[in-house]
């Protein structure tokens, strides 16, 4: 499988990454390329021209800031693994890092790139859903931040403008009796997920404060399941609260029939990953660890 | 159609070659410098059977193209063994029959030996995990796991011999 | 749960004071010293520098000089009519050389047709239609890789798309006609019985009870992990055809080129390199071959074909597909007294398995298994689909799989109808008395099952087991063990039953030791990674106290090796390896003479000592076989020839048997359905072990072959006839983490028959691994009604017998 012909470009500023997105209507952008160079070797994805940005350093970066991780848009999966600060702080990420791909793949894939492309059943979107993060966006007219609940606006599609580039993603700092967890079913390592849950609660007490929880490869566009977080806040989590939060769940899921299982099981298995992704969440809550 | 001029270091030898922007890295490693030992096992990134070394990373060369190499410094199977001398996972597969057709075997080495280079004294879950991306058909991973165990083992007797501490353990 | 903590709580270590107690039948037995390195020694591989250091010569390293690139065009379609091919485009295009279409191949005098390994015809590039998704339509020749790559973008076929037939039972109904071409006009190809009917009908109207079972054997597909391919260089001037090619019958192959192009046979070379696995998948003549090589005769320049993954997955031979309904009967006291089994083998659009002319259904009458019955009947019926034709083997001597899987499910069925432990049933049905005569025709050569079982049980820890799975019920927790103790049948074989394509199916060595005591020996069969240049030279070494590091083996050239057919079937050491053993033995009978010359003494006053003749009673005279080999050139006897060689083409007398019991323990995840395998002990019984590092190899290999069809891997076809599972991706290889630590072990119980006593390993764990899995998952969930569970078992089947039976998480 060889892809077809396209003419390449690696800016080595981000100002002339975003000129040439200006120049060239429909050019993709080159980051870890590992999902889009399998499409263009199918001939899925037959770009005219690329942007390589791998040559943008200073957006490959793992940063605590004030209130807020700062994680460049460029930074490889395999450094979250490798990230200290990840690993103690932010258990939610750490879990889903361990379970994107595979290692050789994590090498190479960035977590904007992870996010950017949309799609459904990669893993970030469900954990910065859950974590509530922003996503920091440079184009012509300068810097915005876009909120991830509005960044996923369609299957393969969010609200970059063509010339924006993804450059930042900000993980608001867990407070204190926060904790999180992502829980994933997957058919053998490597695969996408047949359901995965992202959970990111905040305790007050043994009651839940908050709680944002986040699906994986139930619906069309990465979505939050909201009657579940409703189901939890302000509860404690019983048998009777969590199974309601699963159940809640599995009805606002949207899965459709493939390989990987019915409608009917994923939904019952996201009822499933919620009730233990929530009941993860709390215990790392009550044991302190984010 | 675009062409570049790259310039990458291969097992510590410059080279500087014109390459369509589309050669992905394992057909410019194994046609272009004709370091064949990359081998090539699927098309949807699945494999492993291309894995060499970018950087020192371990990636699956089937899913980069060659021009994002340039300036990189590669190492494929032909240069892990120095001046002759096997390095220990190369003699790890070897005495623990890590091996059987040998197509999986340079992509599962150069996987390992960042893996070893990371992660020094890693367990079984570990190794398992590490070489996750790289699928064998033949040896059903238990004598891998012990081949990478055997050369992890290796690498810390040099380091206790290096150092010169324990006369006798 | 898909998580580092959770997904290793399987490799526990064994419980204290498990491991089997060593005893007579366990021993592996070592007659040479180290340096000699015969039979029994663990030697490290003489393959193996050379496929560390990434120095192996694999057909995609091929490179010659002006060499082309071919790529194919293939059928979006499982069933539709060819109404035009248009290839100017492609044809206009830089670096373009030639299309090859089929009516190119037919006017090239009918090469548009290929006969296949059972007597059928299967389509080389179609003229009038195509009849599989994915089917090879036309070829484009190019100067690189990616131009022949864009080439086949540029290349327009326009279709008449007809109705697919995809189900099997379906096509018996002969609604949709998949081979227009046959004079019959029927899906049905053939009907295969064995055993005997009204014997076994008339044991099961005299039962105490019948258990009945249907179960699908799902398509499979090899995967080894490199993919097909060739290389053909034609010399219009010689008129030699010099091919490289995956192959892992070359000779064979050879022949097949032959009688199809009409080229002489002595003018073309098959080279089989360094392969990256077979498992059977390197077998048959796909017609990309034969594209490539008429490529580089019509070109006259060399022709590269390397087929993608998702091509290999996509058009090569499949493996299993059988649907299958089995009843076994038993008396009161809960002894099996009978078989019967129907069978439907979906084809896919040719008979293209790749078994023994006379077996159709392969060796599937194997399938009364490690059990002494009255009776059996098995009838099998082969119908044509509109799927990528095959039968190959996914590691299995043609069809045995098929028959272990499903006499190993109903027994445990029957154990559940009995009430009885499913361990006590095998035990009380085991046969016993050796060489034995199956009801459907085989002649065992030899066994003992209760000690593999016996050895199995310790190993595993049965009872304690069986006492942790009551508690665990008690408390809700799912947790099966499953038992499989098969046997197989291995070596094809004997001349008077076995051949291919009317060729014997013999193997051969040839054997020469040159001057200095350094030999090389040349074999009929080809390694993919079974470790033949080690093994065998290990055979010499035991045979003439050679050391095996003198004796270089070689395989897979046409031009030099002796003919054989090939490596498969575990027929290597069974055939080859014997071949290799009888060999030696005329070297050794030569030696002697020579020795008995050169000490001066009659040959009866002789004996043989490891490496060298000696004189009975004064072992201080004596020739080794070095002193012998340069005398054999430098001072041999009036009279005789010079030179130590010799070739020999077996004919086995039997085929093997080789048998083991498989151990399995499953934990189910009683919210998600996902199946974990905690433990697995596999003993196995090949006879006299040859190299015990290389078996526990192939037993670790074999087994992860058998895992993966039982939990993961299936070639799934949408109503249209599409590929569903057509890449990695989708078809699912187990990686390092899905494959549990194996536990191996073996008990040593010789072929009354082979000259080492060995019988063949590579299968018998791809063989008799997946029942017991299955068998553990039913166990797991037998307290809820669960009787059978098809595989793969995928996390979903599991989950919906839970819910089913009410159980939730």
């Amino acid at each position: 499988m060889i892809p077809g012909q396209f003419d390449y470009h690696a800016p080595t500023s981000l100002d002339e990454a975003v000129a040439l997105l200006g120049q060239h209507g429909g050019a993709k952008i080159l980051a870890g390329g590992q999902s889009l160079i399998p499409a263009m070797r199918f001939r899925l994805a037959l770009p005219e021209v690329l942007i390589d940005i791998n040559g943008l350093a200073d957006l490959d970066y793992i940063r605590e800031a004030v209130g807020h991780l700062a994680i460049g848009g460029l930074t490889r999966e395999s450094a979250l693994e490798e990230s200290a600060a990840v690993q103690s702080r932010y258990p939610l990420l750490a879990d889903t890092a361990r379970v994107i791909a595979d290692p050789l793949v994590r090498n190479l894939a960035t977590v904007g790139g992870n996010l950017a492309h949309a799609d459904p059943a990669n893993d970030h979107p469900a954990a910065m859903l859950a974590y509530n993060a922003q996503v920091v966006a440079h184009g012509p007219q300068g810097t915005r931040t876009i909120a991830i609940d509005d960044f996923f606006t369609g299957l393969f599609e969010n609200s970059l403008a063509d010339d924006e580039i993804l450059t930042e993603i900000r993980i608001p700092e867990p407070g204190a009796g926060a904790g999180g967890a992502y829980l994933k079913v997957e058919r053998k390592v490597g695969d996408y997920a047949i359901s995965a849950v992202a959970v990111q609660l905040a305790m007050s007490g043994d009651s839940v404060s908050a709680a944002r929880i986040g699906l994986t490869n139930v619906s069309p566009v990465p979505m939050r399941a909201s009657g579940a977080e409703q189901a939890v806040v302000g509860q404690r989590l019983t048998e009777e609260v969590l199974e309601a939060a699963g159940r809640a769940a599995a009805a606002e899921c949207d899965p459709s029939a493939d390989l990987r299982g019915s409608v009917d099981y994923k939904r019952d298995l996201t009822r499933v990953l919620t009730k233990r992704a929530l009941r993860k969440a709390a215990e790392r809550a009550a044991g302190g660890t984010s | 159609m675009s062409k570049h001029t790259i310039t990458l270091t291969v097992n510590g030898n410059e080279f500087t070659r014109e390459v369509e922007s589309r050669t992905l890295l394992v057909h410019f490693v194994r046609e272009d410098l004709d370091l064949t030992g990359t081998h090539i096992g699927c098309d949807t990134t699945s494999c492993g059977a291309c894995t060499l070394l970018v950087n020192g990373r371990a990636i699956k060369s089937c899913t980069m193209f060659a021009v994002q190499a340039n300036g990189a410094a590669v190492e494929t199977i032909e240069g892990v063994a120095q001046n002759g001398d096997l390095h220990p996972l190369q003699e790890g597969f070897w005495e623990k029959h890590g091996l059987q057709c040998g197509y999986c075997t340079p992509g599962m080495i150069m996987s390992a030996k960042q893996l070893l280079e990371q992660n020094p004294n890693p367990t079984e879950e570990e190794i398992r995990w590490g070489i996750s991306g790289n699928l064998c058909r033949c040896t059903g991973y238990n004598k891998i796991v012990e081949a990478i165990q055997y050369a992890a083992a290796k690498a810390r007797e040099g380091q206790t011999e290096a150092g010169g501490e324990e006369a006798s353990s | 749960m898909s998580h580092l903590d959770d997904r290793f709580e399987h490799h526990t270590p064994k419980p204290e004071g498990a491991s089997a107690k060593v005893d007579l039948v366990d021993e592996v037995q070592i007659k040479t010293p180290p340096e000699i390195c015969g039979m029994g020694h663990r030697m490290k591989r003489k393959e193996d520098p050379r496929f560390i250091q990434g120095k192996g010569n694999y057909v995609d390293d091929v490179k010659l000089p002006g060499m082309l690139y071919m790529d194919i065009v293939r059928s979006p379609y499982a069933h539709a009519r060819i109404v035009s091919i248009d290839d100017s485009e492609a044809l206009a295009t830089e670096g373009v050389v030639a299309v090859i279409k089929g009516q190119d191949l037919e006017a090239a005098g009918g090469l548009h047709w290929m006969p296949t390994l059972m007597s059928d015809t299967q389509m080389v590039l179609p003229i009038d239609k195509v009849v599989y998704y994915a089917q090879e339509v036309c070829a484009v020749v190019a100067t690189d890789r990616y131009i022949a790559a864009d080439a086949i973008e540029k290349i327009f076929v326009e279709y008449e798309p007809l109705e697919p037939v995809v189900d099997p039972h379906e096509a018996m109904k002969d609604k949709v006609i998949v081979r227009e071409d046959k004079e019959q006009k029927t899906n049905h190809i053939w009907h295969w019985e064995a055993g005997d009917k009204e014997a076994t009908d008339r044991v099961f109207s005299e039962a105490a009870h019948v258990v009945e079972q249907t179960m699908h054997i799902p398509r499979l597909h090899v995967s080894s992990i490199e993919t097909c391919g060739m290389v053909a260089n034609y010399n219009k001037a010689t008129e030699h055809m010099q091919i490289y090619m995956t192959s892992q019958a070359p000779h064979a192959h050879r022949t097949v080129f032959a009688l199809v192009s009409g080229l002489p046979e002595h003018k073309i070379q098959i080279i089989s390199p360094d392969i990256g696995g077979g498992f059977g998948g390197k077998v048959p003549v796909y017609p990309g071959y034969v594209c490539c090589a008429v490529a580089s005769l019509v070109t006259g320049k060399p022709v590269k074909w390397i087929e993608d993954r998702s091509e290999n997955l996509q058009a090569d031979s499949f493996a299993r597909d059988y649907h299958i309904t089995a009843e076994m009967a038993a008396d009161a006291d809960g002894m099996i007294t009978g078989l019967r089994v129907k069978t439907l083998s979906d084809c896919g659009a040719a008979d293209a398995a790749a078994n023994p002319s006379k077996f159709p259904a392969g060796l599937y009458s194997i399938c009364t298994g490690s059990y002494d019955m009255q009776a059996a009947h098995i009838e099998v019926d082969g119908v044509y689909t509109t799927k990528p034709p095959g039968g190959v083997a996914y590691r299995c001597s043609f069809r045995v799989t098929e028959a272990v899987h499903m006499i190993e499910r109903v027994t445990d069925i029957m154990a559940a109808e009995l009430g009885q432990d499913p361990a006590e049933l095998r035990r009380k049905n085991f046969i016993r008395e050796f060489p034995y005569k199956s009801p459907t025709g085989w002649e065992y050569d030899s066994g003992n099952y209760e000690a593999a079982l016996d050895k199995a049980m310790e190993t595993i820890g049965y009872a304690e087991l069986r006492r942790e799975q009551a508690e665990k019920r008690a408390r809700g927790e799912l947790m099966g063990i499953g038992i499989s103790s098969f046997t197989e049948v291995v070596g094809a074989g004997p001349s008077r039953d076995y051949d291919i394509l009317g060729i014997k199916m013999f193997d051969s060595a040839e054997i020469r030791i040159h001057p200095t005591g350094k030999a090389i020996a040349r074999f009929g069969t080809k390694s993919q990674g079974q470790g033949h240049e080690t093994t065998y030279a290990q055979i010499i070494a035991e045979e003439l106290g050679l050391p095996a590091a003198d004796v270089q083996v070689e395989e897979g050239d046409t031009d030099t090796a002796p003919y054989g057919l090939g490596t498969y079937a575990s027929r290597s050491t069974p055939t080859a390896g014997a071949a290799g053993a009888m060999a030696a033995r005329k070297i050794k009978a030569k030696a002697k003479k020579i020795a008995a010359y050169l000490l001066e003494v009659g040959e009866d006053d002789l004996e043989w000592n490891v490496d060298r003749f000696q004189v009975k009673g004064s072992p201080e005279q004596a020739k080794t076989i070095q002193d012998i080999a340069f005398a054999a050139y430098t001072n041999h006897p009036p009279g005789m020839e010079a030179g130590l060689e010799a070739t020999d083409y077996y004919d086995p007398p039997n085929l093997t048997f080789p048998f083991g019991t498989y151990i399995c323990v499953v934990d189910i995840d009683k919210g998600t359905g996902e199946v974990k395998v905690r433990r697995f002990v596999a003993i196995d019984d090949c006879g006299h072990i040859i190299n015990p590092m290389v078996v526990e190899g192939q037993v670790h290999g074999g087994l992860t072959m058998g895992l993966a069809p039982a939990l993961f891997e299936e070639i799934v076809y949408d109503e249209n006839g599409q590929n569903l599972s057509g890449t990695f991706a989708d078809y699912l290889l187990p990686t390092a983490v899905e494959s549990p630590k194996w536990e191996t072990g073996h008990t040593i119980t010789p072929s009354p028959h082979h000259p080492l006593g060995a019988k063949g390993i590579g299968e018998s764990p791809t063989v008799g691994a997946p029942p017991a899995i299955v068998n553990a998952v039913v166990d797991a969930l037998s307290h809820l009604g669960v009787k059978h569970i098809e595989i793969p078992i995928t996390p979903e089947k599991v989950w919906k017998l839970l819910r089913e039976a009410g159980v939730t998480d």
